[in-house]
């Protein structure tokens, strides 16, 4: 990688000493942070480090308590989002948030349309220009298509676009490739070198530390709304960087223990839904954790969805303890002791506004209640007894689950399922979005869970995670499984070529 | 299932043999506690900044307005008669706020309550016994519901235009049974029931009823299963049905029971005034969504309580009676009413712009936050960014 930015220039944007406090968390903490045209800055920590304040300070959004900003050397005050732009700060967001039945030149131009002499927008040089710009980027997208039909990378562009278009000389980019496959990551990160070669100064937020090392020419650590550390990223190892997050070695992010595998339990011959995914076919085992591994829209989480019951396969067979079932709802599932952990906690894990014992307690009422009735002390104890075992921190348990960390979000949802006392669990992206130490603590769960005897299904996109928790790797690529690897012969070659259908010719 | 005794509690007991671990039960003790010790004081706090501390401050309100506009207003017997005029509305805001909770609405109550009282006159007066003519009407106003839960669940249309739609249906349909015919001739066993008290008191007959019904829906709502599910599905529809919660078939049980009450208060308003007419309690579904949503109930589903409702029910009817008393018409006392339903929906709003400006405020002056009201305790910032985003895109 490069040198360290220029020492000797003035940073295009400084933050000196910013300290912010929400009520009786002191998000940040006298924290220093420098960006300088054409570097790639990254900022690392864990969830709640304070680096999402951090963003929003400098997109306008908050305004530090004590401490200033400065652009160009001089100290400026951000009173709203609007001046941030206007200074040249744009925010590329995980879940870009665009206009969904507008067309993509619109979407770029939204707010400062190009405008002919009597004031009226000048269409045919909005489309020009936005293809000019797109193309100055190498990419190929329709600037006529309605952003709605859009995959959240192609959205992102258009955030960038829009952001090139306002002159932006400072881009954030929150967590840019959480929602994307490995492809798109890649393609991004060409851009991203564009822009570096621009001249533009980036601040690249991630959790995922070899695209920092890849990308970033320097590296802050936040830790407790403290910076920890900024370093040029040749000076700094993964290794270091997570311990100077968390304090804690990387070899404890993957505990893995090994489980006597025991019968079948879960078998899945020929399953097929039309559009989704054919042919589907394998078997899990008591003890056994199988990764499903395979890029986004592979069709992993839809086979999930019909083993729960939320959709319905088409033909073949479902057998839980080799009988044939036939599994219509989620109840059912339930019935026969699946459990799901879904992808989208906040929409399909958790009521977000309920505390954390009545989400624990949710899907099995019937156990808390007496003639219906809701008996709280028993709900009490039950939730108590799965938190306390999960160490789900941050809140009592009569809180809303809403002010919980990612971590713990995750841990209430596995409670509520470990409380319907489950046979077969499936974890689609189990530790999607939540920090290292709490990942480390879902892994150990895991782990855990499978040696008490559970089956486990995991679907995860984070190889490292698959290859170091799974008993066997089953891949899928747009719909067909591809691949089936045993502990030992899995790695990371042999996983990525089947899960991009690279392997399929060969044979 | 021979193994599931294995399988059962699949403890991570890592930690929990340590010393260190607070036991499960301790753990759930100390909760208790601290939510009973949260200050008794910082509760009531909380409480005073509740909507329903606001609506008790309505109710004096509307008492005073009452008492000043007439000498008749204060006295029992017209206590008696503001309740004896409220039930058909009260019923029906019982069910209301049920549905509401759970996401949808339900505007043909009051036309289901038309329908089935002209039913109950046609088919009185056509010699079925009493008993039956009842039974009959209570299970048309059941497959009314069942209509409008069908339409919804089955067909997945919006509950606000299934019941629009329904609203002129049934009203329509109580035309096409009486047209502008009227049965007044009931037996007095019957009538009774609705002018009659409870011997020795004022307390009318159907308060009875409702007082019956609201200890019921109150138990369904706060205690039950039932009642935690309702609030699950208005609260987030899709993680309801992720926890094997049956949404469909509660929303449609919720129709039905709506539509079941909804003929009860027909039975109950045709009992009270001896008439049996299509244009019985015509527009009375104004009420009952206003009743709900001043009572607290979200119109987006997923929180309310009933004794919100009850406060609300009160408020609406002593101002009913307050502004019918000093002669003013009902068409004019709608404008009240109408008044009421905005400020219902905005007031929530108001009092958390309110709420989230003093944070602000208290956040800039880094002001101890340990003395904070645990009601008012503020979101952090990411929650209210969320639930801003929440409330702007109750999707499409």
């Amino acid at each position: 990688m490069e040198v360290a930015a220029p020492q000797a220039a003035v940073p295009v944007i400084e933050l000196v000493g910013v300290s912010k406090r929400f009520g009786a968390i002191q998000a940040l903490k006298e924290v220093d942070l420098s960006l300088y045209a054409g570097e790639v800055h990254a900022l690392v920590g864990e969830n709640g480090a304070g680096k999402s304040t951090l963003v929003k300070i400098l997109a306008g959004v908050h305004r530090p308590d004590r401490g200033l900003l400065k652009i160009n050397g001089e100290a400026v005050e951000l009173r709203s989002p609007a001046q941030a732009q206007a200074v040249g700060i744009a925010v590329i967001h995980q879940e870009p948030t665009l206009f969904p039945d507008l067309d993509v030149a619109e979407n770029v131009f939204m707010g400062h349309q190009p405008r002919d002499r009597l004031g009226r927008i000048d269409w045919r040089r909005m489309y020009r220009e936005v293809e000019q710009l797109l193309q100055s980027l190498g990419v190929e997208l329709n600037v006529y298509l309605p952003v709605r039909g859009l995959s959240v990378a192609d959205r992102q562009l258009v955030e960038i676009a829009r952001a090139l278009s306002q002159d932006a000389r400072v881009l954030i980019m929150d967590e840019p490739t959480a929602s994307l496959s490995p492809r798109e990551v890649e393609d991004l990160f060409t851009i991203v070198e564009q822009l570096r070669a621009r001249q533009v100064a980036i601040l690249f937020v991630s959790h995922r530390l070899e695209e920092v090392f890849r990308l970033a020419s320097r590296v802050t650590v936040l830790r407790d709304g403290q910076r920890v550390i900024t370093a040029p990223a040749q000076d700094l190892t993964p290794e270091e960087t997570v311990r100077h997050m968390v304090g804690r070695e990387l070899a404890a992010l993957f505990p893995k223990e090994e489980a006597a595998v025991g019968e079948v339990v879960l078998e899945v011959r020929h399953l097929s839904r039309a559009g989704v995914f054919r042919d589907v076919s394998f078997q899990l085992r008591r003890g056994e954790i199988l990764g499903l591994a395979g890029l986004v829209g592979a069709g992993r989480t839809e086979v999930a969805r019909v083993l729960f019951g939320i959709d319905q396969a088409e033909s073949g067979e479902i057998l839980v303890d080799g009988r044939p079932v036939s599994i219509r709802s989620p109840r059912d599932a339930m019935r026969y002791g699946i459990a799901y952990v879904p992808e989208d906690r906040h929409q399909q894990g958790l009521v977000l506004d309920f505390s954390i014992a009545r989400n624990i307690t949710l899907s099995i009422l019937q156990r808390v209640a007496r003639f219906s009735l809701i008996r709280s002390r028993q709900e009490l104890k039950i939730a108590a007894d799965y938190a306390e075992r999960l160490r789900v921190r941050g809140g009592r348990l009569t809180q809303p689950v809403r002010a919980l960390s990612g971590g713990n979000q995750q841990k209430v949802v596995l409670g509520k399922w470990l409380a319907t006392e489950p046979r077969i669990l499936i974890l689609d992206e189990p530790t999607r979005g939540i920090d290292i130490g709490a990942k480390a603590e879902v892994h150990r769960i895991i782990s855990e869970l499978a040696a008490r005897g559970l089956a486990i299904l995991l679907i995860s996109s984070e190889l490292p995670e698959i290859l170091a928790m799974s008993d066997r790797v089953l891949v899928m690529h747009e719909g067909c499984v591809t691949g089936l690897f045993s502990r030992t012969e899995a790695d990371q070659e042999k996983v990525m070529l089947a899960a991009t259908g690279q392997n399929r010719q060969s044979r | 299932m021979s193994d599931s005794s294995e399988v059962k509690q699949p403890a991570l007991d890592l930690d929990a043999s340590s010393a260190a671990a607070p036991s499960a039960p301790a753990l759930a003790k100390e909760d208790r506690r601290a939510a009973a010790s949260g200050g008794g004081l910082a509760r009531l706090l909380a409480w005073m900044r509740s909507w329903e501390a606001l609506l008790l401050v309505l109710l004096v309100l509307a008492l005073a307005l009452g008492s000043a506009l007439s000498p008749y207003f204060l006295s029992l017997s017209n206590f008696s008669l503001l309740i004896s005029d409220m039930m058909e509305k009260a019923l029906m805001a019982l069910t209301m706020t049920l549905i509401v909770i759970a996401g949808e609405i339900d505007l043909s109550v009051a036309s289901i309550l038309g329908l089935a009282s002209v039913v109950l006159g046609y088919t009185w007066s056509h010699g079925l016994p009493l008993g039956l003519a009842i039974a009959l009407v209570l299970l048309i106003g059941a497959l009314c519901g069942l209509v409008n839960g069908l339409a919804v669940t089955r067909l997945g249309l919006p509950s606000l235009v299934v019941t629009l739609g329904t609203l002129a249906l049934f009203r329509g349909l109580a035309y096409v049974v009486m047209g502008d015919q009227a049965v007044s001739n009931f037996p007095p066993a019957f009538t009774n029931f609705g002018f009659g008290t409870v011997p020795g008191t004022l307390i009318p007959w159907p308060f009875v009823l409702f007082v019956a019904l609201a200890l019921i829906f109150s138990l369904l709502l706060h205690r039950s299963t039932l009642g935690r599910q309702i609030y699950a599905i208005g609260s987030n529809k899709e993680a309801a049905r992720f926890a094997g919660i049956r949404v469909d078939d509660i929303k449609l049980l919720l129709f039905v029971l709506s539509g079941l009450v909804a003929a009860l208060a027909g039975v109950v308003f045709t009992a009270r005034f001896s008439n049996a007419r299509a244009d019985n309690a015509l527009g009375f579904e104004l009420d009952v969504v206003t009743i709900v949503l001043l009572g607290g109930v979200n119109i987006f589903g997923g929180s309310g309580s009933l004794p919100g409702v009850v406060l609300s029910l009160l408020i609406i009817g002593v101002l009913r009676n307050a502004l019918g008393l000093a002669d003013i018409s009902g068409d004019i006392q709608n404008i009240a009413v109408g008044a009421l339903l905005i400020l219902s929906v905005l007031g929530p709003n108001v009092v958390r712009r309110l709420q989230e400006a003093a944070s602000r405020r208290r956040a800039a002056d880094n002001g101890p936050a340990g003395g904070l009201a645990r009601g008012a305790a503020l979101p952090a910032p990411e929650e209210t960014g969320a639930a801003r985003a929440r409330e702007r895109g109750q999707r499409h």
